[in-house]
């Protein structure tokens, strides 16, 4: 066990190793709304448009978190606001501002000395540049989230797969929805210093997507999401010590290889599972199965959005 | 002599509908309790709006709408929806489905108790599907989905229900669980509210019929409303009256593929 224990000598390493455990453990439970939400556009939007707040914060001597939390509400707002017209529709308006607000970060990180170095980053993570501060206001931050997550569990399914029931009982929609997309944006921030900006999307996404994979209710879902990020930010965090390899990028390497895994081998969502169902024994089932009235014409990413510029569901 | 009838649901004046053009206007209705009402109109007429606008779904623009004279209270409404609304893909079982209609009784942080989940279980045998509790909401049929649904408005025992089109696309057998069930929820004294396109079934079952095209062009009992007259102020041209054998069914168009019982598992 000595090849798992000598890394942790050093102070150094092991606050990066729990930094990249935090990041994993709270994207991946967030991660089951993204991917049931169909959030991944909106994440990576956020993703990027928190990035000018981190380098103004960053210039100005000021709480990293505190700016990329300010920059990613804005954005939000921003958003909805020019989607409320009938000639932006949503994901353009997404489009427009994220890369605008990217290009603010760029041209200001430009300003800055030596900002080469900086810049790669803030895109790519740097998990040893992590101090103890950080390392700190990171677990609580990702602590925060999934409290949150659990304490509202009722209310964000609600909300999730059936926005207007939810309201019909009187519940505030719009705040939840707003509430999910500032999670989402703390979550992103939490990930900043293990991923970095480009590749955060990977995490906010794929541990989760490989739990859908493998079992069938909500909530072990999410549980098994945060499982699997956690255990790719442990993985990928000694690949990258032992082989010298990028830490960002080994530990996301590792969560789309056991995507990989999952997508051919699960048991009951796999490409060989269904394979061996078309098998003649299984049809009848698969018939079953296959009857529902699967509309999947919900694109609840653009109904976040679209709920935030007007208050109200689709007419009819 | 006169027996006072109290009023359940009271709409005055009530505009509703999103940007310029409303959907409904205009509309004065008194329900009294207890009693099961068909809501009667074409594609468009109006009918999901009129619900909606009760609960406040669709914006109201004008008008008011009071529950016994007060404010509307949500805990007091159960609505069941048009079926297509959901993501059918979530991974959430019927019986998880069900429960979310017992969320605002259990309160914010907390998880279902026993109680719930008795109630639950209820409500699902109740509906016939107690053997397909644990499916994966996506794999019922269209019947069986609608069916859930109304199982989870009964265990918000509310006492006004409004279902939007409850039986458009459901199976015969799913057709006479539903009515079944909105006449025992009467028989107990909620008011149920449903619109429907069966002009035919809603006149046997409903005890007050509610005719509406953007306003309410008649509401009383079907033998005093199901008439050539009111038919024709609010159905228009589009009304079809299909032979088939000795029955004549009576429909109100502009819906795509009539009354479809295809759906039977």
């Amino acid at each position: 066990m000595d090849f798992l224990t000598d890394p942790l000598a050093l102070n150094i390493f092991r606050q990066a190793l729990i930094a990249a455990v935090v990041m994993g453990a709270t994207c991946g439970a967030i991660g089951a709304y993204v991917v049931l939400r169909r959030l991944a556009f909106i994440g990576d939007a956020l993703s990027h448009a928190v990035f000018p707040g981190v380098v103004l914060a960053y210039v100005a001597g000021l709480p990293i978190f505190a700016g990329a939390m300010v920059a990613g509400a804005l954005t939000s707002v921003v958003i909805a606001v020019v989607s409320r017209g009938q000639r932006i529709r949503e994901d353009t308006a997404i489009g427009i501002f994220f890369a605008g607000a990217f290009a603010l970060g760029i041209v200001l990180i430009s300003t800055q000395s030596g900002y080469q170095r900086d810049l790669s980053a803030f895109l790519v993570g740097d998990l040893l540049a992590a101090g103890w501060d950080d390392i700190v206001v990171s677990a609580l931050t990702g602590a925060g989230v999934i409290g949150v997550l659990v304490a509202l569990r009722k209310e964000l399914l609600l909300v999730s797969f059936d926005r207007t029931y939810a309201q019909a009982l009187g519940y505030p929609v719009f705040v939840l929805e707003l509430l999910l997309l500032l999670l989402l944006t703390a979550t992103i921030v939490v990930s900043l210093s293990a991923v970095g900006i480009i590749l955060v999307l990977a995490m906010l996404v794929t541990p989760a997507a490989t739990a859908r994979l493998l079992v069938d209710r909500f909530t072990p879902m999410m549980v098994l999401g945060a499982v699997l990020g956690a255990v790719y930010g442990i993985v990928g965090w000694y690949v990258s010590y032992y082989l010298g390899w990028s830490p960002g990028g080994s530990i996301v390497l590792v969560a789309t290889l056991a995507f990989l895994i999952a997508f051919i081998f699960s048991p009951s969502h796999g490409l060989l599972a269904h394979r061996l169902r078309r098998h003649p024994q299984h049809s009848a089932r698969r018939a079953a199965i296959d009857q529902p009235s699967g509309h999947d014409h919900v694109e609840a990413g653009e109904a976040v959005v679209a709920s935030l510029a007007r208050r109200h569901p689709p007419g009819r | 002599m006169t027996v006072a009838i109290s009023t359940m649901l009271q709409l005055r004046g009530l505009a509703a509908g999103y940007d310029e053009r409303w959907a409904i206007e205009g509309v004065d209705l008194d329900v009294p309790a207890g009693r099961l009402v068909g809501v009667i109109g074409p594609n468009g007429s109006g009918k999901s709006t009129l619900l909606r606008a009760i609960i406040g779904l669709v914006p109201r623009r004008a008008g008011s709408v009071a529950l016994d004279g007060g404010a509307v209270d949500l805990r007091r409404v159960a609505y069941v929806p048009q079926r297509e609304a959901v993501d059918w893909s979530f991974p959430i079982s019927a019986e998880q489905v069900v429960m979310m209609g017992r969320y605002s009784r259990i309160g914010p942080l907390l998880g279902p108790g026993t109680g719930d989940r008795r109630t639950v279980s209820d409500a699902l045998e109740r509906v016939g599907m107690g053997e397909l509790a644990q499916r994966q909401i996506g794999e019922l049929s269209g019947g069986q989905q609608q069916r859930v649904f109304l199982a989870r408005a009964l265990v918000q025992e509310a006492s006004l229900l409004l279902l939007d089109e409850p039986m458009t696309g459901v199976d015969r057998g799913t057709e006479e669980t539903i009515t079944q069930l909105m006449r025992e929820l009467r028989d107990a004294g909620a008011t149920v509210i449903y619109a429907t396109h069966d002009l035919e079934t809603a006149a046997d079952v409903s005890d007050l019929l509610c005719f509406v095209n953007g306003r309410v062009v008649a509401f009383g009992a079907p033998d005093e409303t199901f008439t050539p007259k009111t038919l024709h102020a609010t159905f228009g041209g589009e009304l079809m009256i299909m032979t088939t054998g000795d029955h004549s069914h009576v429909h109100g168009g502009g819906h795509h593929g009539a009354h479809s019982h295809a759906d039977e598992r």
